[in-house]
């Protein structure tokens, strides 16, 4: 039955295209996990912060606005970019150049270089050798002490998950935009996110009402 | 250096509107009415231009505010001035300026005094360091931002030397009385 999930469709050839589905524009809504995250940075200044969510302005001026240092990459465009090109997206990440390639382009960083992550909802669409690698280094990346935020899309049975772009709006509160919508490698669970940051200190869910899981994970 | 160049290449520029050399076109194709003088009096008081056909390797110093819309490996500076990457712009350079505004490519890390403007289908990989940012929708960024206090930049001119030592420092000893007028030409 996993295999099946797994066997998914390829993967969309323009996750940077312009939204598709659902809804039409950017939606606000609020975010516990965001909110946790940032107040684990409050009277703190010079920090840095990793963001996975691509150049924004939004999320750039809200984070250089609190005197952190943001370096920011567009982790899905990477995504499509080592193992988008042909074939099944899902198989090619089992390519060991493919995933080294994934690995140097987005976590090529000193130790402890971060002292935050906004990894957003990246980690959902690895496959599970490569997204074990990616937590390893996400947590070889990351001050003790310091959180990451993650996203994971609560509903079993969903053929496809939406793909957002996410941008904060304020401490809480986050702006949604649809940019595809991609069927999600696997499933998550309270109990396999646990297994999947074993390593780390703690992990914390929040299940929102649209079905999406808000982690925040504490180095 | 450029610049130099430039007029060279383009000797009819600010003189060139005057009616003496349009006089003498017109005896020599006494039927048309040859608009090419006029182009080039339009580009005279624009930037220094570095053409899309031009591929440069090497470091880039420039007193005027400068466009760059060819190939550059090496580095770009322009402490005082205004740097744009056009959109066919590829540089494998770092970048000191004012202002950047980048439509093209940059690989390499920038530093902007003032302000770097990245507009939408520009791609810069490399960590900057700014007062202000400005990043479109669309535009591709992959790097670091260190915002730095603009309390320099903003303090008034004679304050300038002491926080800016290295920069200015030519600017001052090229243009001891006003430095700060020579700037805004």
């Amino acid at each position: 039955m996993l295999k099946d999930r797994l066997r998914s469709e390829p993967f969309s050839p323009s996750l940077h295209s312009p939204p598709k589905r659902p809804g039409s524009g950017p939606q606000n809504r609020a975010s516990n996990g965001l909110d946790q995250f940032f107040a684990g940075l409050q009277d703190q200044e010079g920090l840095s912060i990793l963001d996975f969510s691509g150049a924004s302005q939004a999320n750039i001026s809200f984070i250089t606005s609190m005197g952190h240092r943001i370096y920011s990459n567009d982790a899905l465009r990477t995504l499509e970019e080592a193992f988008g090109g042909g074939g099944d997206f899902i198989a090619n990440q089992a390519d060991p150049e493919k995933a080294a390639l994934f690995l140097r382009e987005n976590l090529e960083f000193d130790d402890r270089t971060f002292d935050g992550a906004l990894i957003w909802d990246t980690l959902q669409f690895l496959a599970p050798p490569l997204l074990q690698d990616t937590v390893d280094r996400l947590y070889r990346i990351l001050r003790p002490q310091s959180s990451l935020l993650a996203f994971f899309h609560a509903e079993e049975k969903a053929q496809t998950a939406p793909l957002y772009s996410y941008r904060i709006v304020e401490t809480k509160i986050m702006s949604l935009t649809p940019r595809n919508q991609v069927r999600p490698v696997q499933y998550f669970n309270n109990r396999s996110l646990e297994k999947l940051f074993q390593k780390f200190n703690s992990v914390k869910f929040f299940l929102t009402r649209d079905h999406l899981r808000e982690v925040i994970v504490r180095r | 250096m450029w610049n130099k160049r430039k007029e060279e290449e383009y000797p009819s520029k600010s003189p060139a509107t005057p009616a003496a050399p349009a006089s003498q076109n017109k005896e020599n194709t006494p039927m048309s009415t040859n608009a090419a003088p006029s182009h080039h009096a339009t580009e005279s008081r624009g930037p220094a231009v570095i053409g899309k056909s031009v591929m440069i390797k090497g470091q880039i110093f420039s007193r005027e505010d400068l466009t760059i819309d060819g190939e550059i490996d090496g580095s770009v500076e322009l402490h005082e001035h205004r740097l744009t990457v056009g959109p066919n712009g590829k540089l494998q350079a770092g970048v000191k300026a004012r202002e950047v505004v980048v439509l093209g490519t940059i690989h390499g890390n920038v530093e902007a005094s003032d302000k770097i403007d990245i507009r939408k289908d520009a791609k810069l990989v490399g960590d900057i360091k700014t007062a202000r940012i400005v990043i479109e929708d669309g535009a591709y960024f992959k790097g670091s931002i260190d915002i730095v206090r603009p309390e320099a930049a903003r303090t008034p001119a004679p304050a300038q030397p002491k926080t800016q030592s290295t920069n200015s420092a030519t600017a001052h000893a090229a243009a001891p009385v006003t430095a700060a007028a020579g700037d805004s030409r």
